[in-house]
C-alpha cells in the first residue's frame, strides 16, 4: 500500500470514527478507549519490528493513569495532566530501558514481565498510597481553563485521542522510515552486523522504547481521563497481553493496523466481555494463535490481500 | 514460643526477648523459605530443561503447575469422596502430575510447538504466551474461581517441633521431609540422569548441538518431545507438590512463571544445580520477607533478579554466549 492510499485510509477510517460516535454516544467511550489502546499499540510495533516483544507495557499505561490520578486533585487542566504524565511515563521508560536494554528476546520480554507485575503488587498492597484494588476516583479535568460537563467532556477527551492518535501515527511512519526506525529491523536480523558498521544497536533500541513508553503514557492519560477511576488492573498481565493481542491482531507490519485492531477488539470486548468474562482471555488466545499460524499479516494484511486481489481481478 | 524462651527473655532483659522473638520468627521463616524454594526449583528446572532443547521459553509453563495443582486436589478429593485410604493422596500427586505431562506436553509440543519451530523467536514466544491465555482460562473453566485446597496429605502426617535453640518451632512434617526430599531426589537424579544414562546425555547433546546431533543418528524431533513431556511433568509435580501448602486461586500460573522465570534468570539459562542454589536464595528471601515486611514480599524475587543481573548479565553460573556474525 503506498503512501497517498495509506493516507486516505487514515482520513477515512477517522471520518468513520467521528460518524459512529456521532450516531451511538455510547460508542464515544469505546472508542476513546480504542484509540488509546491503539497509540499504546503504536509502540508495541516499534519493538517488534526490533524483534522484542514486551509482556509488560501496560506498566506504562498505568504509570501515568495513575501520576494523572496524584496529580489531578492539585491542577485538573487536561491538556497540561498529558504531558505531565507522558513525560513522566517516558522518564520511567528511560530508567528502566537502560536497565532491560541488554536484554533481547526472551529475557526482554520476561524482564519487562516481572517489572509490570511488581508494579501492579506495589499498587495493590501500597493501600496509604493508591487505595489499593479500589484504585482511585479523579475529579472532572477542564479544557483549556474550561469546566466541561457530559456529552461536551466526551467529545473534548474523544477529539484529543483522535488528535494524538493521528500525530503518533504519522510520527511513528516517518520514524520507521529515517535511519533510527530502519535500524531497528537489524537488531531483528543480527544485532553484530548492526555494530559493525558503527550504529550502537543498544541505543537504537533504547530510542524505540523509551517513545513507546511515551506513547503508552499518552494512551494512560487518555484511558484516565475517560474512565475518570483508575485501578491496579490497568497494570495486570492480561493488560499486557491485551496490547499484545492487539499488535498482532492489526498487523504488526502497519501502523493503520495498530489502530484496526484496537477497534475491532474494543468492539468485540464490549459484547464478548459481558457475556463470556470466564473464557475471554481463552478466546484472545485462541484466536492470537490463528493470526500467528494461518494470518501472519493481521487484519491489515487480511484487508490488503482482499484489495490487491480485486485489482488483480 | 515456648515456655523455656519466655523465661530466658525475662531474664536477659528487652534485648534477649527481641531476639528471642525474632530468632523464632527467623527460624520459621527459614523453614517456610526452604519448603517454598523446593516447589518453585521443580517448575524452574522443568522450564530450563524445556529451553535447553527447544530454544524456548514456555510462557505457559506456570500454567502447567497451576493445572498439576487442581489435578492433584481433583484427584484426593475423588478418594476421599469414595471412601478410599487417606494415605493414597500422597502417590495422587504423582499421578496428577504423570497425567498432566503425559495429556498436555506431547500434545502442545506436537499440535503447536513444532509448527512454529522455523519461525522467529518472538514468534514462539507469542504462540506460548497464547497458550498460556489460554490455560489461564481453562482452569477457570474447570475448577471455577473459588479457592480450592487440597491439604489431606498435609493433615495426614502432622507437624513436627522442630527444636530451635532453647525454642521449639512446631512446623508441618510435610514442609519439612516430604517436599525438601523429593525436590533433592529430583536434583540428584536429575543430575545422575543427565550424565550417566544414555537418554539424558542424548538431550545433553540435542541442547549443545541440534544439527551435530542428528547428524549422529540422534532423533532429535522424539528427543524434543520426550523433553518437553519430562519438563511439563516436572511443572505439574512441582504444582501437585504446593497444592497442600496453599489454596490455589485463579492467576497462579501467572506468578508461578514470573518466579521460577526469576529463578532461572538468576541461576542463568540452563543451570540445573544452579538453579536449585537461586530457588533457595529467593525461597529464603521471600519468606524473611514475609515476616520483616509483608508488603515486599512479592518484590523480593525480582528485586535479587534484578541485582544478580545488574552485576552478571548471565546469571550466577551461566556462561555468556558467543556472539554470531
Amino acid at each position: 500500500m503506498n503512501a497517498r492510499l495509506e493516507i486516505l485510509a487514515g482520513i477515512l477510517g477517522a471520518a468513520v470514527l467521528v460518524l459512529l460516535a456521532y450516531a451511538a454516544p455510547w460508542l464515544r467511550f469505546v472508542l476513546t478507549i480504542a484509540l488509546a489502546k491503539g497509540i499504546t499499540v503504536l509502540g508495541i510495533l516499534l519493538l517488534l519490528r526490533a524483534g522484542q516483544v514486551s509482556f509488560g507495557h501496560a506498566m506504562y499505561v498505568a504509570i501515568a493513569a495513575y501520576s494523572v490520578a496524584f496529580i489531578a486533585p492539585h491542577m485538573r487542566e487536561a491538556l497540561l495532566l498529558l504531558p505531565l504524565a507522558a513525560v513522566i511515563s517516558a522518564a520511567a521508560g528511560l530508567l528502566i530501558g537502560l536497565f532491560v536494554m541488554r536484554y533481547r528476546e526472551i529475557f526482554f520480554g520476561m524482564l519487562n514481565l516481572a517489572l509490570s507485575m511488581v508494579f501492579y503488587s506495589l499498587l495493590e498492597k501500597l493501600y496509604t498510597v493508591t487505595h489499593g484494588t479500589d484504585g482511585i476516583r479523579l475529579p472532572v479535568p477542564t479544557f483549556l481553563g474550561r469546566e466541561l460537563a457530559g456529552a461536551s467532556y466526551e467529545w473534548a477527551v474523544f477529539a484529543l485521542a483522535l488528535v494524538l492518535a493521528a500525530c503518533f501515527a504519522v510520527v511513528v511512519r516517518i520514524y520507521l522510515a529515517a535511519p533510527l526506525g530502519q535500524a531497528l529491523a537489524g537488531i531483528k536480523t543480527r544485532e553484530a552486523r548492526l555494530e559493525f558498521m558503527g550504529v550502537p544497536g543498544r541505543f537504537v533500541l533504547l530510542a524505540a522504547y523509551v517513545l513507546s513508553a511515551l506513547m503508552a503514557g499518552c494512551g494512560g492519560t487518555i484511558i484516565a481521563l475517560t474512565s475518570r477511576h483508575v485501578t491496579p488492573a490497568l497494570a495486570y498481565w492480561t493488560a499486557s497481553g491485551e496490547l499484545v493481542f492487539i499488535a498482532i491482531l492489526g498487523g504488526a507490519g502497519s501502523v493503520l493496523g495498530a489502530f484496526l485492531g484496537a477497534v475491532v477488539y474494543e468492539l468485540t470486548r464490549v459484547y464478548a466481555a459481558a457475556n463470556l468474562a470466564d473464557a475471554w482471555q481463552l478466546i484472545l488466545g485462541s484466536v492470537l494463535l490463528l493470526v500467528i499460524l494461518f494470518a501472519p499479516g493481521g487484519l491489515f494484511g487480511i484487508a490488503q490481500g482482499l484489495l490487491r486481489r480485486r485489482k488483480a481481478a | 514460643m515456648g515456655r523455656d524462651g519466655y523465661t530466658l527473655a525475662r531474664g536477659g532483659g528487652a534485648m534477649m526477648a527481641w531476639l528471642s522473638d525474632n530468632g523464632l520468627l527467623l527460624g520459621l521463616a527459614v523453614l517456610d523459605g526452604l519448603a517454598s524454594a523446593a516447589s518453585i526449583f521443580m517448575v524452574a528446572v522443568g522450564l530450563n530443561l524445556v529451553f535447553g532443547v527447544l530454544r524456548i521459553l514456555n510462557v505457559a509453563h506456570g500454567s502447567l503447575y497451576a493445572i498439576g495443582a487442581y489435578t492433584a486436589a481433583s484427584i484426593t478429593l475423588f478418594l476421599t469422596s469414595h471412601g478410599l485410604p487417606a494415605w493414597l493422596s500422597f502417590p495422587a500427586l504423582v499421578v496428577a502430575a504423570a497425567l498432566v505431562g503425559v495429556i498436555l506436553g506431547p500434545l502442545i509440543e506436537r499440535v503447536l510447538l513444532k509448527r512454529v519451530e522455523k519461525q522467529e523467536p518472538v514468534l514462539q514466544l507469542l504462540v506460548t504466551f497464547a497458550l498460556f491465555m489460554i490455560l489461564e482460562d481453562v482452569q477457570k473453566l474447570i475448577w471455577g474461581v473459588q479457592p480450592v485446597s487440597n491439604d489431606t496429605p498435609m493433615r495426614l502426617l502432622g507437624t513436627i517441633d522442630v527444636p530451635f535453640g532453647a525454642d521449639v518451632i512446631p512446623f508441618t512434617a510435610y514442609q519439612l521431609f516430604v517436599l525438601p526430599g523429593i525436590a533433592l531426589f529430583t536434583l540428584v537424579g536429575l543430575a545422575w540422569f543427565m550424565r550417566r544414562t544414555l537418554t539424558g546425555r542424548v538431550i545433553v547433546a540435542v541442547t549443545t548441538d541440534r544439527e551435530a546431533a542428528t547428524s549422529q543418528g540422534i532423533d532429535s524431533a522424539k528427543i524434543t518431545m520426550l523433553t518437553f513431556t519430562f519438563g511439563a511433568m516436572l511443572a505439574a509435580l512441582g504444582g501437585a507438590l504446593a497444592s497442600p501448602m496453599s489454596s490455589m486461586v485463579p492467576g497462579v500460573g501467572a506468578s508461578t512463571i514470573v518466579l521460577s522465570f526469576a529463578v532461572v534468570a538468576t541461576a542463568g539459562l540452563g543451570q540445573v544445580e544452579g538453579a536449585a542454589i537461586a530457588a533457595v536464595m529467593i525461597g529464603l528471601g521471600r519468606s524473611i520477607a514475609v515476616y520483616l515486611e509483608p508488603e515486599l514480599e512479592v518484590v523480593v524475587p525480582y528485586l535479587i533478579m534484578v541485582l544478580v543481573l545488574l552485576v552478571r548479565p548471565q546469571g550466577l553460573f551461566g556462561v555468556t554466549e558467543t556472539r554470531r556474525i
